[in-house]
């Protein structure tokens, strides 16, 4: 049975990440930050990916990593979500370093690890299945702030230098995680592993990827619940109403169950367990949907001020609506859990 | 006490009483006397004063021996016992906790009212102070076992001056007294779970009282807390309930099948799949000794997938949901859910949201309690309960 709690190590973790999150990626710094011409928050990332370990956090110590596991990169980014932090997390961090610890190349693995080098995986972040067509990949999330891209071929998994592959930025929904078009063509990669290293990273990734559904969602009941604790209408706080307060109830009740849920795809991906496909599309199929409701409510009740530039709901939602579209979306992940439980059409 | 001494004590027992040779109750009273009963109550109360975690190897070591049949006793042994144990007095408890254990006596519960639900603590019934007892006048409603049961656990107002929630006493009532009388009350599923019970100067013996006059809300809110306890939950398997029955019929009969329904059908599995973890979750929360909140959430997402689930049910089977099993109003002791038909099930499922709690009571303290958020604007917390609308 998997542990669905978080350990003693896992709490520490998130509380120095909370702490410096607030410090560097308060909203209205990453609001800021949307407006400028950038790949990522490089000086955020670098205390993050360089001083607290958290580029290679699943990376053994011989390999140059911080010896932790995937339960504690899903910690990670339940505390990046809270902040929708623009740093290349799970391009790097999550879906590269699963890449490369199913292949063959250390050194690259090392420096990735040591947060030097960010590589990522170049697959369309909404349905990373879907295989390049004449050197394009479209979508491809984390791909500017890369140094190395690792492209899925027939036969394995190539690396090129970021330089030699032509990067078109896209205008995107969510402008806290920019999405590159890669057009490969002419440049020369070097293969380091086989097809296994790419379906390993993209199931450690959907995993990941609930647990910042996770996060965002949290964020959004947080700062709902607080807004209408204080917020008065006709003589009262707004949140004594039974029509806010039973949503917040009900919201309530599905994140919990998402923290279940994703805890458990969280664990399977670390231990490696039987139930990891069950889990993950468990996982996916029901956090993709709860982020979204959670960012919708939080709009909505806020009233005029979460409709507006100057509040955070905004940013919650645009990056709640793209994470439910990111991975293939819960009916994908629905109709894959058919398959697995012998549940045909 | 440790485990071993436990074992041993349990096994001295066994050589001492044959049950092949003893009448049943006459075993279960024996048992009940060595503190083997229920290990987690006192010695001198049918236990040793272990750990509840201890209950299950006593269990386990008693099986094939009679059986003080538990699902025929839920508030027995569920809330009435907790209760006594907790504000009895020494002569209550040796009175009452000894049959009940043992199931000689069965109890049930005289709570709800027909004006009083969701808003227990304003009940009506009336008890009046008449020398060494009580008169008590007034109806109650949702009792099950009142039919078979020779006790219950009574909340009655004994002062109608003061706000609702000072004015309640707590009393143990006699079935079998003169002014009692229980009707069953059919239910949608043509079935008859529970009773109507009608009190018409019914006398209760002050020893009878359970706490102190004007303290019946504080017990019952004891009584309410080892209901919640009792309904923790057991792990369940993967597919348990009536997803099991839902996929069964899915894969084995593919001309139900039907591609508006199949996303649907995904759903209801991830849901259910949901709700089992979280209670996964929640059960290790217990175990580390922290209480979660999400205790309260598990009922409300109960309530709503079973009825989802029993709703998708009869879509599914087309123009066999047309069909009912059976009208013919019957006494069931437990709730069959796997045992009837889908039809059943579904109207069955409907009471989920209601009985225990309804789901928006749920909902509101689950926003206060948990989320912190401000009470409902309250017009009757200051106001004697007499004065109040109704």
């Amino acid at each position: 049975m998997s542990e669905l709690l978080y350990g003693e190590v896992e709490e520490e973790l998130r509380a120095g990440l909370r702490g410096v999150l607030a410090d560097r990626a308060g909203w209205q710094h990453v609001l800021a930050w949307t407006e400028r011409d950038e790949t990522h928050d490089a000086g955020l990332w670098r205390v993050l990916g360089r001083e607290l370990g958290c580029a290679g956090l699943p990376v053994p110590e011989e390999l140059g990593g911080s010896g932790a596991g995937w339960r504690e990169t899903a910690v990670v980014a339940e505390e990046l979500g809270r902040a929708v932090a623009p740093v290349p997390f799970l391009g790097g961090a999550v879906l590269g370093v699963a890449a490369l610890l199913a292949s063959d190349d250390r050194d690259l693995l090392a420096s990735v690890a040591a947060g030097e080098a960010v590589a990522t995986l170049a697959v369309p972040y909404g349905s990373p299945e879907r295989p390049a067509r004449d050197g394009k990949v479209t979508g491809v999330a984390d791909a500017l702030a890369a140094d190395v891209l690792l492209l899925p071929q027939e036969d394995g998994l190539y690396a090129y230098d970021a330089p030699d592959v032509t990067r078109t930025p896209l205008t995107t929904l969510d402008r806290t995680r920019p999405l590159a078009d890669l057009d490969f063509g002419g440049a020369r990669g070097r293969r380091i592993g086989g097809t296994q290293a790419v379906g390993r990273a993209l199931t450690v990734g959907a995993a990941i990827l609930a647990s910042e559904q996770l996060g965002v969602a949290e964020q959004c009941l947080e700062t709902t619940v607080a807004y209408v604790r204080t917020r008065y209408q006709f003589a009262r706080p707004i949140g004594s109403y039974q029509a806010v307060k039973h949503r917040l109830a009900d919201l309530w009740v599905a994140v919990a169950q998402a923290r279940a849920v994703a805890r458990h795809a969280a664990d399977c991906v670390a231990s490696g367990g039987p139930d990891t496909p069950v889990a993950v599309a468990i996982a996916q199929s029901h956090c993709s949907e709860v982020v979204v409701h959670a960012a919708e409510q939080c709009v909505q009740l806020h009233g005029g001020i979460g409709f507006t530039w100057e509040h955070p709901a905004h940013l919650y939602l645009k990056r709640a609506k793209s994470l439910s579209a990111a991975f293939g979306g819960a009916h994908r992940h629905r109709a894959a859990l058919g398959g697995l439980v012998d549940l045909a059409p | 006490m440790t485990p071993e001494e436990l074992r041993s004590r349990v096994a001295e027992f066994r050589e001492k009483h044959d049950h092949t040779r003893m009448e049943p109750l006459e075993y279960l009273r024996a048992r009940f006397d060595a503190g083997l009963a229920w290990v987690h109550f006192p010695e001198g109360a049918g236990g040793l004063g272990l750990p509840r975690e201890s209950q299950r190897e006593v269990e386990k070591a008693f099986a094939g021996t009679p059986s003080n049949r538990p699902e025929g006793n839920a508030i027995g042994l569920g809330m009435a016992a907790p209760t006594i144990l907790a504000v009895g007095t020494p002569e209550q408890r040796e009175r009452w906790l000894r049959p009940l254990w043992t199931g000689e006596e069965i109890w049930c519960q005289l709570f709800s009212e027909p004006g009083a639900g969701s808003d227990l603590a304003g009940l009506a019934t009336r008890a009046v102070r008449d020398g060494d007892g009580w008169v008590v006048n007034g109806q109650k409603v949702w009792t099950s076992l009142a039919h078979r049961a020779r006790w219950a656990l009574l909340v009655a107002r004994t002062d109608p001056s003061v706000p609702k929630h000072r004015g309640l006493t707590y009393f143990v009532c006699d079935m079998t007294a003169p002014g009692v009388e229980v009707r069953p009350l059919r239910q949608i599923t043509g079935e008859a779970e529970f009773n109507e019970v009608f009190l018409t100067d019914v006398r209760i013996p002050d020893a009878h009282r359970l706490g102190a006059v004007g303290d019946g809300w504080k017990v019952a809110n004891t009584t309410l807390m080892s209901e919640r306890v009792a309904i923790g939950g057991q792990a369940v398997p993967r597919e348990a309930g009536v997803l099991g029955l839902v996929s069964q019929a899915w894969r084995e009969r593919p001309e139900l099948r039907d591609p508006a329904l199949y996303d649907r059908l995904l759903r209801l599995w991830v849901e259910a799949e949901v709700v089992r973890l979280t209670g996964q979750r929640l059960r290790q929360q217990l175990a580390q000794g922290e209480p979660g909140p999400e205790g309260s959430a598990m009922k409300l997402s109960f309530a709503e997938l079973n009825q989802r689930l029993t709703g998708f049910e009869l879509e599914l089977l087309g123009d066999e949901s047309l069909l009912y099993d059976d009208w013919t109003m019957r006494r069931p002791e437990t709730v069959d859910f796997a045992g009837r038909s889908p039809g059943y099930r579904y109207l069955r499922a409907k009471g989920n949201s209601i009985e225990g709690g309804t789901s928006e009571i749920l909902r509101n303290i689950i926003a206060e309690r948990v989320l912190g958020l401000p009470g409902e604007h309250r017009v009757d917390k200051d106001t004697p309960w007499k004065d109040l609308p109704r």
